[in-house]
């Protein structure tokens, strides 16, 4: 299941309904991001690439389920504006046992953060400024392969 | 061909979207990129240093070498800042 929107979602209910579809799941690992407030800031401005988000999500979502014995995963990124404390995104993966669901989780939320077509904007109290991308952030993305 | 521009891209160009015909001599992501910066104004400021910049072909991430072709939709835009 992968879903972009601005939309906030319950986190127990994912769970759920992940569970729900994912059959003898023995294992379900979560991430949730959150925005946090450093530096001052006052929201988080997300856009993004409509036509492709969806499909390069779902990309690495079957580069997940070839590298792991999946059983089901769900995947959410919000867009539009998020304050301090807000849920931004949400990464769940089924599978019978832990270490499946945990490296799963982990290797999607790395390869989303460098590969799916985001884009986040700060907003300050004295005007607004755009994230740059993380050198971190893509060296994660490198040990996967 | 549709031209797309994202995030601080789409501030320097003043628009998201754009219809654009693809002059015969541009093959290549680089020479679309190079042909645009030589608008001047905000396209020069904007495709000023391809460094910066990542594109897409038809909703793919492609190398600056990658080819285009007349009906492709050809995006340009910072390195992405998601999760």
């Amino acid at each position: 299941m992968i879903r972009v929107g601005p939309g906030d979602f319950d986190v127990a209910a994912e769970l759920a309904a992940l569970h729900a579809r994912a059959g003898d799941a023995g294992a379900v690992a979560t991430f949730t991001g959150h925005v946090r407030g450093d530096d001052g800031l006052i929201a988080l401005i997300l856009e993004h690439y409509p036509a492709m988000t969806e499909r390069e999500i779902a990309r690495h979502v079957e580069a997940a389920k070839k590298k792991w014995p999946l059983l089901g995963v769900s995947v959410i990124h919000r867009v539009g504006r998020l304050v301090p404390g807000e849920r931004i995104v949400f990464v769940a993966a089924a599978a019978a046992h832990r270490r499946a669901a945990f490296e799963a989780c982990e290797f999607l939320m790395d390869y989303l953060k460098v590969h799916a077509p985001f884009w986040k904007r700060e907003e300050h109290a004295d005007g607004t400024r755009w994230v740059e991308a993380k050198q971190v952030d893509d060296e994660a993305a490198k040990r996967w392969r | 061909m549709n031209l797309l521009y994202f995030a601080w891209l789409r501030q320097k160009t003043g628009r998201s979207e754009e219809q654009f015909d693809l002059p015969q001599d541009i093959a290549t992501v680089r020479a679309l990129a190079e042909h645009l910066a030589r608008r001047g104004g905000g396209y020069a400021e904007g495709f000023a240093d391809l460094g910066r910049l990542r594109a897409a072909v038809n909703r793919e991430h492609v190398p600056f070498d990658a080819p285009v072709a007349d009906g492709d939709e050809v995006a340009f835009f910072p390195p992405v800042t998601g999760g």
